[in-house]
């Protein structure tokens, strides 16, 4: 069964224009799925229905084949738990006045979730290759990098079905970002990862579908293979045309 | 040829430790040469010194002549005339170099009276406006004669850099610096930008200082790059060599990620 469905999703902020329209779209359990757009594209908006702080102006959103209600607490406790979020800024994303410790464990408090804290920490943070003693210091003594590790870790502590992910590379530096993402190569094991983003490159080491989104419109979608081999789309070849690569030297 | 830039054994300190330390580099006029690095590098305060716009509270020492002019320790008033004739800077943001209050075309025309009265150049109001829609035509801003009176706000990303190019170019510079231009711009967007840059250098021979993290957009862009590594250059050389062939650990960490993205999509090559 599919974990989160979107069927014929259309979005406007205010009475403005659509910024999405007629967005169809699946995530399975154990298939990463990457949405690839640029600025304009609705990419934000669709992160933002698919983690239940926006409604769909038209159109249904389901999670495990259940209408998502977001005026239904126990319901939307169970899709919180299920459904967790890495954004891009690791240096806005933590509260700098909370200890490591505190952050991660804050989705365990907040969705009463009854565990041992300290041991979930723990393991949150051995997940995330950061030393046990990052429980008890702050966020500003440490890298950007092992700062999106935490919050990573934030993400993953309450066991969640679903990690999204909204540019969670585009703030680091080139080696960091390849040791990211093999930590979220690791962590697809256990958890199906959603990956927004404006770089294909980054989406294409991690997922098995793709979604392309120009202006608000799904313009591609499908296996990762098929639409990296052979893109249909005109916007998806000048995307793929558009992305730099370093020539070959040798 | 002499050199237009000379930099020699340049260290920046802040507050007594050093930030980038015995740098050397040389560029001579019309080459094309990329300064690549991570955050903390020292990539951008390199550029910054060899304009004389060091932060304050930085200090740098070494050598660095800019069109044979000393820039070390060299008073405000002495190169100020370089910034702007000899050398013009495009910059990763171009919302906050472009002034906001300020009509585009405007921003433009301000730099050209600029250069033509340093050159002792008589310019005329028609003759201005001649040059700004020149200028905007040339860096293939749509319809000039609309966007010349738009705000910075008013215009996309992509438009707001080609703005900032534009009035590089009206400087009529010998060495254009870029750093990291096409950063905060969208990929499609970053291609054109990337091949308006590599046509204008050639058509102007103009020298470029590329300044970048994105192995990949230097590559494209220069002839020759140098590889910073907290203030420390670690690698140099032509480009086939140093992302064909790197020595340094560190430079051959740099190109195996940026290999292993390109891996990632090389099936639609």
């Amino acid at each position: 069964m599919s974990l989160i469905d979107l069927d014929a999703v259309s979005f406007a902020y205010g009475r403005g224009r659509n910024v999405l329209d007629g967005i169809d779209l699946r995530i399975d359990a154990g298939r990463n799925l990457g949405i690839v757009g640029e600025s304009g594209s609705g990419k934000t908006t669709i992160l933002r229905l698919l983690l239940g702080l926006a409604r769909p102006t038209s159109g249904q959103i389901s999670f495990r084949g259940e209408p998502l209600d977001l005026g239904d607490r126990s319901f939307m406790r169970g899709f919180r738990r299920a459904v967790q979020a890495v954004f891009q800024d690791p240096y806005s994303s933590l509260d700098p006045r909370q200890k490591v410790a505190d952050i991660i464990a804050e989705p365990l408090r907040s969705l009463n979730i009854d565990t041992d804290i300290d041991a979930a920490v723990a393991e949150a943070l051995a997940s995330v290759d950061l030393p046990l003693d990052a429980a008890v210091r702050y966020p500003h003594e440490f890298s950007g990098g092992q700062r999106q590790r935490i919050a990573i870790a934030r993400a993953i502590v309450s066991q969640p079905e679903l990690v999204l992910a909204d540019e969670v590379v585009s703030a680091l530096d080139l080696t960091t970002r390849i040791r990211i993402v093999d930590l979220l190569k690791s962590l697809s094991e256990r958890t199906t990862l959603v990956l927004v983003s404006h770089d294909i490159g980054f989406v294409a080491l991690l997922c098995q579908d793709l979604v392309i989104l120009e202006k608000g419109r799904i313009v591609e979608q499908g296996s990762a293979r098929d639409i990296l081999s052979a893109p249909k789309h005109p916007y998806t070849r000048r995307l793929l045309d558009s992305t730099p690569r370093l020539p070959d030297f040798t | 040829m002499a050199d237009l830039l000379h930099i020699e054994n340049l260290t920046i300190r802040h507050a007594g430790l050093p930030l980038v330390s015995s740098v050397s580099l040389s560029l001579a006029p019309g080459e094309r040469v990329g300064l690549i690095g991570e955050s903390g590098s020292g990539k951008s305060l390199t550029a910054l010194a060899a304009i004389g716009l060091l932060p304050e509270g930085m200090t740098a020492s070494g050598s660095i002549l800019l069109a044979g002019q000393q820039v070390v320790g060299a008073a405000d008033r002495d190169i100020v005339g370089l910034r702007g004739t000899t050398v013009a800077t495009i910059f990763q943001e171009p919302l906050t170099a472009l002034d906001p209050l300020m009509r585009i075309g405007d921003q433009i025309a301000e730099v050209l009276r600029r250069r033509a009265r340093r050159d002792g150049r008589p310019v005329s109001r028609a003759g201005i406006a001649n040059e700004v829609a020149a200028l905007m035509a040339r860096v293939a801003l749509p319809d000039p004669a609309r966007l010349a009176r738009a705000y910075p706000h008013e215009m996309s990303g992509g438009q707001r850099q080609r703005a900032a190019i534009a009035m590089a170019l009206a400087c009529r510079p010998s060495l254009l610096i870029a750093d990291e231009p096409t950063t905060a711009l969208d990929v499609t967007t970053q291609a054109e930008v990337l091949k308006l840059l590599e046509a204008l250098v050639r058509e102007e021979n103009m020298a470029l200082l590329f300044i970048s993290h994105d192995l990949p957009v230097v590559g494209s862009a220069v002839d020759r790059v140098l590889v910073l590594r907290a203030g420390e250059l670690v690698e140099q050389g032509p480009i086939g060599e140093v992302f064909g062939r790197p020595r340094h650990p560190y430079t051959q960490g740099l190109v195996e990620a940026a290999r292993a993205f390109d891996r990632a999509i090389g099936a639609a090559l």
